[in-house]
């Protein structure tokens, strides 16, 4: 189901600087993602999973260090966010802006990386705002965001996430700060969109069982190290690493409670 | 320690290096100009630079500007520190009452509070002082009039989060009075975000008290600043000297409060980071 | 709109107890004032005894300090504010034709300043920490601490007296017969030195607000979604930071209003600019109480009108304001 390489990591880390001091957040990532891949990173926090996403998308904080390479074949040149990838983020409470509508918010991004006017890049935010299963979306796209749901609101994230066309989606936490009814309609619509078109997915959570059921692959963060990574039935099923078997047990029990 | 993390900031060490030569100038004054700075001592309209008995010149009646300037400073900073203390006593113990009595005792406060904040500040000075006459005394009043009201709502806002807190409860488990448990436990916690507005409640009533005797209406019988620029007024043409110089120690005095507030500021927020 | 109208409502019943606390406050003063009033009366003229019992008869000062109150509060209800002795003219004909013109240097202080401060702010804010950022707001610092009527003498020592291009007082040439746009011009060249003396310290408030606001917008997380989105970075400094960097100021408009009206009494003083400010100074000279405290009443008046307008503006910059109201309903 996956097609030609799209990105290639080898050897990558990074490091943050803070207060005269190094932090090391990611070290010796190796990750091969094909086009229409879907690929989930697994983690605590602190786990170096979500410096991944950044770091792909180029979007670490200035004055971290990056070491290793990050190779862009399927794209021929370097990903501008926005436009080649998407990103959705965890908490859509405080990830839209206030002030402006939705409408604004997902037609900027159309505007930005499609050459489209005002007019036509709000017509396009009713069609993907549509697309995101949202109730009317020709009224919604004159609201704020407080006027929605916390569920509503992370479909406009990924409304604007998918705006710009892009190749890669990175799905940063995005199901974690939703109540569990919800969460699966999201990984639902997640899943649709990506068969739809074409898209490759980083699924960046600390939920294994969540992911096992949408990706192809797994991948296990630990303290800015990759564990392990595997085919996702694989990774569940035989764990290879004790770590990988000790968060699937820790799930279980908290299942079973 | 946190006094030598307030010097390193820059502000910190320039405000505090201000202060500290103005808090010298306005204890020195009296010794280095023993006497009225309001007596003439010399002919009139003395250029600064021309004589060396007066590096900055005399004025209209021949008084020396230097020993205006300096026992200016002292006017200045007793005023600004007199008033703010007045002000942040006063606006604390409203704000405590305030915040930990609720209901009407906090609705009436809190619109009492509206109201002085409504007025504007200087106005309201200028009418009291004209009503009760001009003094060191009344000049703290009017000023401290509106000026208790930021404090009043940063005490209340901070008290009204320090009584949900376990300490608050078990203070008032053992049967303390609340008007004890108000100034003992309550106050003391909420009393730095409160000190934190010291600064500008200074820097601002330094700067009314000016406008006052701007407006003549200081203390007619110390020397202030103000009235110097005011009498400078009527000769800017001939002697603009005569208002710039208290007008730059009026400057450089706000600026070093500022400075100072943006170090205490800066040091706070460093030792939250290092902590 | 309705949220607006719920919100304005609110403030309108809220004011009332304020106005309120403060006309009592002035009575007050006013009190405080009267007794002297009489014995300045009868210093000046030399009155006997019985024409100072007549006077205070005469005045009302001889009713219980309840009635008194009473009758100050009817009096005020009708707009009458008493007689002007300083003036010889009923007060509130003399407020009446003041208060334009304080309004004409407040208004156009307050926009040179917000609109000045607001767009150096966004200057500063667009990088936290950078070089411009630092001169901008340390040069805002420093203007800060000028006081207004100080600075405004420097300004009319340099642009008048020494250069000659400004007048130095009043709000048009006196007597000089000019009409229509050549008038208007006219009021203009004397606003330029009062305004922009007291636009200087208030632009350097705004920029200090504009700043750190925008500090602190930039760390929100709909920041990072806004970069994630490969925005123009004019855009997201622009629409995402300074948009919500806004708000803030806005609310400082309202906040300073007392202040600046506060600061217009010296400002017109300095300039001989015939406002509420100077009339109040003349009120002070000529120990004209009556006609200082219906000044007061009249700034808090404009203080409450000019915040229900912030408030409006405030309400129209953010959709989130009055929502819990509207959602109440």
């Amino acid at each position: 189901m996956s097609g030609p390489l799209l990105l290639s990591v080898r050897g990558l880390g990074v490091r943050y600087r803070a207060e005269g001091q190094s932090v090391e957040a990611l070290t010796g990532i190796d990750l091969d993602l094909h086009a229409r891949e879907r690929i989930a990173i697994i983690g605590e926090s602190g786990s170096g999973k979500s410096t991944f996403g950044l770091a792909l998308a180029g979007l670490l904080p200035r004055g971290s260090e990056v070491s290793g390479s990050i190779a862009w074949p399927g794209l021929g040149a370097a990903p501008k966010p926005g436009k080649d990838i998407g990103i959705v983020f965890q908490d859509p409470g405080s990830s839209l802006n206030p002030v402006l509508t939705v409408g604004e918010q997902v037609a900027e991004v159309c505007r930005t990386h499609l050459g489209m006017g005002w007019r036509r890049s709000y017509a396009r935010a009713v069609e993907l705002l549509d697309r995101v299963r949202l109730p009317s979306p020709e009224g919604i796209v004159r609201a704020y965001p407080h006027q929605l749901s916390g569920g509503q609101r992370q479909r406009v994230a990924i409304a604007m996430a998918i705006a710009g066309r892009p190749r890669l989606l990175i799905a940063d936490e995005a199901t974690s700060a939703i109540d569990t009814v919800v969460q699966a309609e999201i990984v639902g619509l997640i899943r649709e969109l990506c068969s739809a078109d074409a898209l490759a997915l980083l699924f960046i959570t600390h939920d294994i069982a969540l992911a096992s059921g949408l990706v192809d692959r797994i991948a296990v963060f630990r303290a800015a190290r990759m564990v392990e990574i595997g085919p996702a039935e694989e990774v569940v099923s035989a764990p290879s690493s004790p770590y990988t078997a000790a968060l699937i047990d820790a799930h279980l029990g908290l299942d079973a409670a | 320690m946190s006094v030598l993390r307030f010097l390193r900031t820059p502000e910190g060490a320039v405000g505090g290096f201000l202060l500290a030569a103005l808090a010298f100038v306005a204890l020195s004054a009296p010794v280095l100009f023993p006497g009225d700075p309001l007596a003439i001592v010399g002919p009139a309209y003395l250029h600064p630079f021309a004589n060396p008995a007066f590096p900055l010149g005399t004025d209209s009646l021949g008084r020396n500007v230097l020993a205006g300037v300096m026992h200016g400073a002292r006017t200045s900073l007793v005023i600004g520190l007199a008033a703010a203390f007045a002000a942040i006593v006063v606006g604390s113990a409203v704000g405590t009452l305030a915040g930990l009595f609720g209901g009407v005792v906090d609705e009436v406060l809190m619109r009492i509070t509206e109201a002085f904040q409504t007025v504007p500040a200087f106005l309201l000075a200028l009418a009291f002082v004209s009503v009760v006459g001009p003094s060191m005394g009344t000049v703290v009043v009017a000023i401290a009039l509106s000026a208790w009201t930021a404090p009043a709502r940063v005490a209340r806002a901070e008290v009204l989060s320090i009584r949900q807190r376990d300490y608050v409860a078990a203070a008032r488990a053992v049967g303390m009075h609340p008007l004890a448990i108000a100034f003992r436990e309550v106050l003391p916690n909420a009393l730095p975000p409160v000190l934190s507005l010291a600064s500008v409640i200074v820097a601002s009533a330094i700067l009314i008290e000016a406008a006052l005797s701007f407006l003549g209406l200081g203390d007619p019988n110390v020397a202030t600043w103000g009235t110097m620029i005011s009498e400078g007024r009527n000769v800017l043409r001939s002697a603009a000297y005569l208002s710039i110089a208290p007008g730059i120690a009026l400057m450089v005095t706000v600026l070093a409060i500022y400075f100072a507030g943006e170090g205490a500021v800066e040091a706070a927020s460093a030792r939250r980071i290092a902590s | 709109m309705s949220r607006t109208w719920l919100l304005l409502r609110r403030r309108l019943i809220g004011s009332v107890p304020v106005i309120l606390i403060v006309v009592v406050g002035t009575f007050f003063l006013l009190e405080a004032a009267g007794g002297d009033a009489v014995d300045a009366y009868a210093g000046e003229v030399g009155a006997d005894a019985g024409l100072i019992e007549q006077l205070r008869q005469q005045w009302g000062l001889n009713e219980s300090p309840l009635t008194r109150l009473a009758t100050y509060l009817w009096a005020l209800l009708h707009l009458d504010l008493g007689w002007s002795v300083a003036f010889s003219r009923p007060i509130s004909g003399l407020l009446m034709e003041r208060l334009p013109n304080t309004l004409l240097l407040m208004g156009t202080s307050t926009a040179l300043s917000f609109g000045l401060g607001s767009l150096l702010g966004v200057v500063a804010g667009a990088r936290p920490g950078s070089a411009r950022d630092r001169v901008l707001s340390m040069g805002a610092l420093v203007l800060y601490a000028v006081p207004g009527f100080w600075l405004g003498l420097v300004l009319a020592l340099f642009f008048s007296v020494q250069l000659g291009w400004l007048p130095l007082a009043g709000i048009e040439t006196i007597a000089s017969g000019l009409t229509g746009w050549a008038r208007a011009a006219d009021i203009a060249r004397h606003l330029v030195l009062p305004a922009s003396a007291l636009a200087l310290i208030y632009l350097a408030l705004y920029l200090r607000v504009m700043r750190s606001g925008m500090a602190e917008v930039w760390r929100m997380d709909f920041i990072r979604t806004a970069r994630a989105k490969g925005l123009a970075r004019r855009r997201i400094v622009l629409r995402h930071v300074a948009r919500n960097a806004l708000l803030p100021v806005v609310t400082m408009l309202g906040v300073q209003s007392a202040q600046m009206l506060g600061g217009s009494v010296v400002i017109e003083s300095v300039f001989g600019y015939p406002g509420l400010g100077l009339l109040a100074e003349s009120a002070v000279r000529g120990r004209d109480t009556p006609l200082l405290l219906g000044i007061v009443l009249l700034s808090v008046v404009t203080v409450i009108v000019v915040n229900l307008v912030v408030d409006i503006v405030y309400a129209l910059l953010d959709p989130r304001v009055g929502a819990e109201a509207e959602g109440a309903r």
